[in-house]
């Protein structure tokens, strides 16, 4: 009998599983969430409940459907809920639940481990009451709780305008939509937008129910600063809008971000290969066009391993569990491996027009960050302490510029401040962001008690 | 929107139906949360701020919500450390927003909030 394991319950997770059972195989399911969905389709504590469509909006249908397949087959999978993989080696996944440490063994893997914010730093964004997108949504959909009274939204990506959206929707004051995007990109980036079809048309809806309602949106805008009020929590924002003309608008929280970035720690704990992917601006772990990974067993599915968001992800994770199959002999699952590779191939072209033309990553903001802001926020290290390892000390690459300034020493390991980190030390070098590599990850990839390792019985 | 905006609180709670409250002491403060909230929200819903930042004068309230950050990490009374944002309220739990607190050390030398 294979040990197979999956990694994650988002939308490319519970594909990966609902394929692997209706092959007959019964996979370990590992989650670190108590509830299956990943972030998109997250599910709330029961008595926090509401409807789907005031959960998910457009993504109703998908996230409720998703979930009644999980719940049809829960009796054919071995799930792990609350479970982290804090480490993974071959053959064998360290998992921590309730402060217990186990080890899973597998000989087959996929991993769909998802994606969070990627955030570039600005004066005042480690305030109190500033989030990231992705956390405002959270916070909204998973604790029944907006993170403020009266919110101004920041940043790029159709999260931007989902979660403003939904924060409408639930009646909460919207200030204000900033888009850092310039609107002439979004109308070049029509064509491709277009490929999109129900995504696209979905997105468009967002943006034309919130001008129906006078909420405030500009495009072309460069944050400048968080304000703080006297106890240290943001008050305004102070941003510039596309004619260079500044503005603040008060608020008592942010949700900001720009676009996604892949969770790869376990990839990169296993020793996976990794390229650097021009689109994302992250190294990601190699894998072919059906899934697979560098390394034989190991299967690679959703926005964990590159960031194409739910839709596709679902199709990755079945491409994942095909592939999987097939190469234990199920040539029955050829064909329909090999359409959903073409499927999958196809969406690039609307990445594309959104990643790159609609929404871009304003990489060019963090160039002409004022050394005293924030870069690290876990360890409070300086925009300027960063440039001064490479300045002064001659750090060339991420990690001896982490290892000199202490930036990505921090608990989080790189996740908020490794993007920014790589574009200002790639700015400050006047090289490519390929150019200066990228964290090396550790076990534990977060943090978990001694008294877990210590006390955890094995296996 | 549910309740009344609590003006010294970050989080707002949105409108729903009746919730089972969850008793727990926030501070030596007893407060109201509710089943299914984590940490994060309950304090948040009392509070403008989670706990005190180690390394500067500063507070912190979280960032990511999603336990990716490590941003929300704080003591139990008891020492226990919880990731606020991903441990549920249980009743009776005694959390603290200093972790000088937590550890019985005088306040530290850090500016106020």
């Amino acid at each position: 009998m294979t040990d197979i394991v999956v990694v994650g319950t988002g939308p490319a997770g519970l594909r990966a599983t609902e394929t692997l059972v209706k092959a007959g195989l019964r996979p370990v399911v590992i989650d670190e969430s108590w509830a299956v969905g990943g972030q998109i389709y997250r599910q709330p504590p029961l008595s926090l409940a509401r409807p789907p469509k005031q959960l998910y909006g457009a993504d109703a249908r998908r996230a409720v459907a998703a979930h009644g397949r999980f719940d049809a087959l829960r009796g054919c999978v071995d799930h792990r809920p609350d479970s982290f993989v804090w480490g993974v080696r071959e053959g064998a996944l360290d998992i921590v639940s309730r402060d217990l440490c186990t080890t899973v063994p597998w000989q087959r893997l996929i991993l769909a481990t998802g994606a969070t914010d990627r955030v570039l730093p600005f004066a005042g964004w480690t305030l109190s009451g500033v989030y990231s997108l992705g956390g405002a949504q959270v916070a909204l959909k998973g604790q029944a709780a907006a993170i403020g009274r009266q919110i101004v939204l920041l940043g790029t990506g159709p999260l931007l305008y989902l979660v403003a959206y939904q924060y409408a929707k639930a009646g909460v004051a919207v200030a204000a939509v900033l888009d850092t995007a310039p609107f002439s990109g979004q109308i070049r980036a029509l064509p491709g937008l277009l490929l999109g079809g129900s995504t696209f048309l979905r997105g468009l809806s967002y943006l034309c129910w919130l001008r129906a309602r006078g909420i405030a949106m500009h495009t072309g805008v460069e944050p400048l600063a968080a304000l703080s009020d006297t106890r240290g929590s943001v008050r305004a924002l102070r941003w510039k809008d596309a004619r260079g003309e500044e503005h603040d608008t008060p608020c008592d929280a942010i949700g900001f971000g720009y676009g996604l970035r892949s969770e790869t720690q376990l990839a990169d704990l296993l020793g996976l290969e990794f390229a650097f992917d021009t689109r994302q601006r992250q190294w990601l772990p190699r894998q072919d066009e059906q899934g697979r990974a560098s390394h034989p067993g190991i299967y690679l599915a959703g926005d964990g391993a590159r960031v194409m968001g739910a839709a596709i992800a679902e199709l990755a994770g079945e491409r994942a569990a095909c592939a999987l199959l097939v190469d234990l002999g199920r040539t029955d699952c050829q064909a329909r491996l090999q359409g959903l590779a073409k499927r999958i191939r196809r969406a690039d072209r609307f990445r594309d027009a959104l990643d790159n033309v609609a929404f871009p990553f304003p990489h060019q903001h963090i160039a002409r960050a004022a050394d005293d802001v924030m870069i690290c926020r876990c360890e409070g290290i300086t925009v300027g302490a960063l440039r001064s390892a490479s300045r002064t000390h001659g750090a060339r690459e991420l990690n001896r510029a982490k290892a000199l300034s202490r930036t990505g020493m921090g608990r989080c390991q790189g996740r908020v401040c490794g993007a920014a980190t790589a574009e200002i030390l790639a700015a400050e070098l006047r090289v490519g962001i390929e150019q200066v590599g990228r964290f090396r990850g550790q076990a534990p990839v977060k943090p978990i008690s001694l008294a877990a390792l210590a006390g955890g019985a094995a296996g | 929107m549910g309740e009344p905006p609590q003006l010294r609180a970050q989080f707002q709670r949105v409108a729903g139906p009746e919730r089972r409250r969850i008793p727990c002491i926030l501070d030596g403060q007893a407060i109201t949360a509710y089943a299914g909230e984590t940490i994060l929200t309950a304090v948040l819903a009392n509070r403008t701020t989670l706990r005190r930042f180690e390394f500067g004068p500063a507070s912190r309230s979280g960032f990511c919500v999603m336990g990716a950050c490590q941003d929300c990490w704080i003591a139990l009374e008891n020492g226990r450390r919880v990731r606020a944002c991903s441990t549920l309220v249980e009743p009776d739990m005694r959390i603290v927003t200093a972790f000088d607190r937590a550890a019985g050390d005088a306040d530290g030398e850090h500016a106020d909030d």
